[in-house]
């Protein structure tokens, strides 16, 4: 949706979000990748961070392209 | 802050600098929309109703969102740990049916009417009296649920993480009163689209890694009857009987009191979520929104039931009421989502559920501020009060509003905080003022010989039988027996009973006072009630464009998942 014309569209705002939390999370779970923790979370081996983290920043990466504000 | 870092100490995790990265950046978020979103509400139709222009899915994403608060997310994963799989019922039944209802014969009149409010629809239909009886009574319920809000996100702050309670509910009321101030209901609907986003990111994880760690959905249900009951895996066959099912209710209460009448008061006449509908940019648009909504909505229970269940299965330790947890430093059956977070999310994971569980505590808050915004300076301030300011003086008048809403909505989170139960108090809340609602507006909309004396005393008999049913129960316990028909009855099975003998009484009252009264002249009911109202249909366009279609595609789904859960 945009409003008023030529704002920036909410779907940027969405896909910005996405694409900031999902490389923060994508690092934090290399980090741990390669530094095991001394008390790890349950199915930690599963190592959710890396690919929940990528799958963001997919997502994310292609709203914000999509709907970037130049794009109109 | 410092505060919140010295009792970190006791938390049930600790957040890592980039979980508070994820945090910050969210809080950072909503402010820049705020003040991005400043200069497009400057007038009334802005401020208000956003100007009108969402497309179906903003509005339909925006309509689920404002339903996605404190009560979505921990209370009712909470509830299913109480109570199991029925808590669904309140997704499917308690949601789908009366989302369908309002998107294919409630919308076109509300719509149509351009009312600005559901007390705006019962001016135009009953007139003055009934208007403000409503508005006051959803004024005193928002701020109300606002408090709820608060209180439920700086508790689960406190046990997550060991915040302070008084630091979270400032902040967390700080920010909300800054974006709804700037924007108005295009802020906070733009926030609520971006907390559905968040809320699905960051909870998602936790039904995937939870249903690996079971063993599946059936290995689920194996341990959770071993831990609990069968009972609790099953959604209609234990309603046989009162004491049968955990949750003490009959299958009469479940259909009648949650599907017929309180969802249908609830995502019918509750102007928090209508609101979002009303700033549809067309009829058709209005009408496939609540559609888009009942679709998410059928699987909310995913993030929400299901933790709450696995949970049941494969926490160690055992959960308890409220009052028990707080007395034993326990934990209560509300702890559960935050408890399944800290069991798989690590450090960023862990951030962004903590953030979507912030956003949907401050968009349940912000939509509550928003919704009471627009009914105080509409249908109390303009029509009672100073009948004639001008356009830029309500937008200042809502401004203001939103800054003193939010600090009634912190006040009464301190009263809360003593509460045994969020969920049961926010249900008795629901019962009190919505079903009897639904009663007078449905009647309003379809039946043209209600008058306006009949709508005003309904509404105001159903409230007061509602408030005292409550009351009566309250001072003599043995009373459930009438109320709810079983002494086995839990206090959410009293609620659908209550709201069933309020919607009872609010018909009978309008129908018998209509009866006896002057009816309106047609003329005065074209765009309000049915059979005076030409809706314009949706012609033209492929099947798979009309409401009615994923009305139908919707309502297929709703019937199988029941089926399925049998």
């Amino acid at each position: 949706m945009t409003t008023h014309g030529r704002t920036v569209s909410i779907w940027f705002f969405i896909g910005f979000s996405l694409l900031i939390n999902g490389l923060l999370i994508f690092g934090a779970g290399l980090y741990e990748y390669a530094h095991k923790p001394e008390f790890p979370v349950v199915l930690f081996d599963l190592h959710a961070g890396v690919w929940w983290g990528g799958l963001l920043t997919l997502i994310g990466g292609f709203y914000t392209w999509h709907y970037r504000p130049s794009g109109g | 802050m410092m505060l919140a870092l010295v009792n970190a100490s006791s938390s049930l995790v600790h957040l890592a600098p980039v979980d508070m990265v994820i945090i910050a950046f969210y809080f950072l978020l909503v402010i820049a929309i705020g003040f991005y979103l400043k200069g497009q509400a400057n007038t009334g139709e802005d401020f208000f109703m956003a100007g009108r222009e969402m497309t179906a899915w903003v509005a339909g994403l925006s309509f689920l969102s404002a339903n996605l608060g404190a009560l979505e997310l921990m209370g009712w994963a909470g509830s299913a740990y109480q109570y199991g799989i029925l808590a669904t019922h309140w997704y499917w039944i308690g949601a789908i049916p009366a989302m369908i209802f309002l998107a294919l014969v409630m919308m076109p009149f509300y719509y149509i009417s351009k009312t600005h409010s559901v007390p705006g629809y019962l001016k135009l239909r009953f007139g003055e009296p009934a208007r403000a009886l409503s508005a006051v009574s959803f004024g005193f319920m928002t701020v109300l649920m606002s408090g709820v809000n608060m209180f439920a996100m700086a508790k689960v702050m406190q046990i997550v993480l060991g915040w302070d309670i008084n630091f979270s509910i400032w902040v967390s009321s700080i920010t909300v009163a800054v974006y709804v101030t700037l924007g108005g209901l295009r802020s906070a609907i733009f926030n609520e689209v971006l907390q559905f986003f968040l809320i699905w990111a960051g909870a998602l994880l936790i039904p995937i890694l939870g249903l690996y760690e079971a063993g599946g959905w059936s290995n689920l249900k194996v341990l959770i009857a071993h831990r609990a009951s069968e009972q609790y895996v099953h959604m209609w066959s234990t309603l046989g009987h009162f004491n049968t099912n955990p949750m003490g209710i009959h299958w009469t209460g479940i259909v009648f009191g949650l599907g017929a009448i309180i969802s249908m008061g609830y995502w019918t006449t509750d102007f928090l979520v209508v609101q979002r509908i009303l700033a549809a940019k067309d009829l058709r648009s209005a009408e496939m929104a609540p559609i888009i909504g009942a679709g998410f909505k059928m699987m909310v229970p995913i993030i929400v039931i299901l933790p709450g269940l696995l949970g049941l299965g494969l926490l160690p330790m055992k959960l308890v009421p409220e009052s028990v947890a707080v007395a034993t430093h326990g934990y209560s059956y509300n702890d559960v989502l935050p408890l399944m977070l800290a069991r798989y999310c690590g450090p960023g994971l862990l951030g962004l559920g903590i953030t979507a569980l912030i956003a949907g505590f401050m968009s349940g808050m912000a939509g509550n501020v928003s919704a009471f915004t627009t009914v105080w300076t509409y249908d109390i301030y303009r029509p009672l009060i100073n009948p004639k300011g001008s356009d830029s003086h309500y937008v200042s008048m809502g401004r203001w509003t939103t800054v003193i809403g939010v600090l009634i909505s912190v006040g009464t989170a301190y009263l809360v905080m003593h509460s045994a139960s969020i969920m049961d108090y926010v249900q008795a809340l629901f019962s009190f003022f919505i079903a009897p609602l639904f009663g007078t507006v449905v009647l309003g909309m379809l039946w043209k010989r209600a008058t306006g004396p009949g709508g005003f005393w309904g509404l105001l008999c159903g409230t007061v039988s509602s408030v005292s049913m409550w009351a009566w129960v309250k001072i003599d316990p043995t009373a459930l027996r009438y109320v709810a028909l079983s002494p086995d009855a839990k206090a959410l099975a009293q609620d659908m009973y209550q709201a069933l003998w309020s919607f009872l009484v609010c018909v009978t009252v309008t129908v018998v006072v209509s009866m006896l009264t002057k009816p309106k002249p047609d003329s005065e009911l074209v765009g309000l009630v049915y059979g005076q109202t030409v809706i314009p249909r949706v012609v033209g366009v492929p099947i798979y464009q009309k409401p009615v279609f994923w009305a139908a595609v919707v309502g297929v789904i709703f019937v199988i998942l029941n089926i399925i859960f049998w």
